[in-house]
């Protein structure tokens, strides 16, 4: 199975298996990865499940849709490699993503 | 269970009882953690089942907050299908239906609403349905289709959304609201307005201002609703969704103090310091606003999770959030931040008749107490931050949709 890794703002690694088809978002919930509220389960509304992808990750990961993109001009800590991880999909090219946690989803 | 290692029970394990369990082991609880709930299922989310789930479009492991593992791998045990009969706060104990009797540390109360119902003649016939959890979903979805009639009594955001979706499937669906516009509790008459307008054009039929007289029924099961000026609306399947009533009777029953809901406080603890509420049940501080209230949502039932795992933890309390939900009703994604208590004035960012628009709400002093974005989620993520600020704002910045929110909620 392919794996993330998220790390935590305060440098903890964890290591996931993801199920291709399902969201990086789910892969830290399922997995009680602090720092990942999803207060909107995925549906794009909340911005709570906001990540850096690390290079070289970012292509692979695609681009944020309008929706995506005007949450994430608005969230506190928004950088240009932020991405909403519910609206990443797992597949076997983002086999060993690697993603970082903002310091609050706030 | 080992008798030294102190036992958290939570009784309810909906949104907010199955968030606090998995916060307490984020923060590092190492004690017991029961989970106990009258629902056969372990928690799950509620937003789709009047969206997604109702239009097939969802499955039960989408649904589910955690997979199945994540209990077991966390230790957190499940006592589904099992209701908290009684509370004895002395003894520290909660009475469960199967005639357990289990010890507590600590009790997180995470009960949360039930719909109300209408006491009406008719209101028992087969057809008569609520929609709370996955049951009722299910069976509001076998009972909608092409050819099938839809009567929705009660225009909120349940109503509306089951609406919605009931054109989705292909239902013919009329909503009877009693007041003068739907929604008129929880929203602004702009929205309001907009709404029945995008449901008209979608085929809904909105009736305002409709006094339910009765349900009628022939064999048993519901054909008609029947309005107090004596129009009979035919249909084979009546939704009741005129809000929630807060689950207390157990806390009332146990002394706890209670209002419109459980009174707790930003930690979460009720009048009782071994004894936390979370979620639908209780009434909460809002201090954006200088009082209390009940919040029905997902964004409140994890924020009052974290407050009650943060205090019980030992951990500095949560950043207070500002309350905000969503709703999507065909292809508009709606997106409240706030609440427009005392509103003194609205202003419109953008055209209804575009592709999304937003409504503030102001105070007296031109802070932004409340946003409502119709497909405008930047509109949405400025208006919560500018809630958040309390700082005054330019209308005339606001209202014009060429001016950029960023830097004024920077
Ligand atoms: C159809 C629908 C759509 C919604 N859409 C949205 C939305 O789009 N956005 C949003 O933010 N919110 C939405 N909500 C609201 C949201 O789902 C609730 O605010 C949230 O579920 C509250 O969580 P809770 O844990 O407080 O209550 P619940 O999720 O209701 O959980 C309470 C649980 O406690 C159980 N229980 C009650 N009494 C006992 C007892 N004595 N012993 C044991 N167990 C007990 C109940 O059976 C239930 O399982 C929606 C709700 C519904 C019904
Ligand atoms: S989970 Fe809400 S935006 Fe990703």
């Amino acid at each position: 199975m392919p794996h993330v890794t998220y790390i935590e703002h305060n440098g903890t690694e964890h290591r996931i298996e993801l199920e291709e088809g399902l969201s990086v978002m789910r892969g830290a919930v399922d997995n009680g990865v602090p720092g990942i509220d999803a207060d909107c389960g995925g549906e794009c509304a909340c911005a709570t499940c906001h990540v850096y992808v690390e290079e070289p990750w970012l292509a692979k990961t695609g681009t944020p849709d309008e929706q995506e993109a005007s949450m994430l001009s608005f969230a506190a800590t928004a950088q240009p490699n932020s991405r909403l991880s519910c609206q990443i999909t797992m597949s076997a090219a983002l086999d060993g993503l690697v993603v970082r946690l903002p310091e609050a989803q706030h | 269970m080992s008798q030294d290692q102190p036992r958290i029970v939570i009784a309810g394990a909906g949104h907010a009882g199955g968030s606090a369990a998995a916060f307490l082991r984020q923060y590092g609880w190492k004690g017991g953690i029961t989970l106990v709930g009258e629902e056969p299922d372990a928690p799950y989310q509620r937003p789709p089942l009047s969206k997604a789930w109702l239009k097939g479009e969802a499955t039960a492991e989408s649904l589910a907050l955690r997979p199945a593992r994540f209990y077991a791998q966390h230790r957190i045990e499940l006592r589904l299908g099992t209701r908290v009969t009684a509370l004895d706060r002395a003894a520290r104990q909660v009475t469960l239906s199967d005639g357990a009797v289990l010890d507590y540390d600590r009790l997180i109360l995470a009960l949360g609403a039930r719909p109300r119902t209408l006491p009406l003649p008719g209101s028992g016939l087969r057809g008569v349905l609520a929609l709370r959890g996955t049951a009722d979903a299910d069976a509001l979805q076998a009972a909608l289709g092409p050819g099938r009639r839809l009567a929705v009594i009660g225009g909120g955001y349940i109503g509306l959304e089951v609406a919605a979706s009931a054109r989705a499937l292909g239902a013919e669906v009329v909503v009877i609201e009693r007041e003068a516009r739907v929604l008129a509790r929880v929203a602004g008459t702009v929205l309001s307005a907009f709404l029945e307008g995008q449901h008209r054009k979608h085929g809904v039929a909105i009736l305002t201002g409709a006094q339910v007289a009765a349900i009628e029924g022939e064999a048993g099961a519901a054909c008609a609703v029947r309005l107090q000026d004596g129009t009979r609306l035919p249909c084979d399947t009546v939704l009741i969704g005129i809000g929630a009533a807060p689950n207390i009777e157990l806390a009332q029953e146990a002394g706890l103090d209670c209002a419109h809901g459980i009174l707790v406080d930003l930690a979460a603890r009720s009048s009782d310091p071994a004894i936390s509420a979370i979620g639908d049940c209780t009434q909460r501080p809002l201090p954006l606003y200088g009082r209390s209230g009940r919040l029905e949502s997902v964004p409140n039932a994890i924020e009052q999770a974290k407050q009650a795992a943060a205090d019980i933890c030992g951990r500095p309390p949560p950043p207070p959030e500002v309350p905000w939900f969503w709703s999507d009703q065909f292809d508009l994604r709606l997106q409240m931040a706030g609440l427009a208590f005392d509103a003194h004035e609205t202003v419109l960012r953008g055209d209804p008749d575009g592709p999304g628009f937003a409504v503030f709400h102001l105070d007296a002093e031109d802070r932004v107490l409340a946003v409502e974005a119709v497909n405008a989620p930047a509109d949405f993520m400025a208006g919560r931050m500018l809630v958040a600020k309390q700082a005054r704002v330019p209308r005339a910045l606001l209202r014009d949709p060429a001016q950029p929110l960023k830097d004024l909620a920077a």
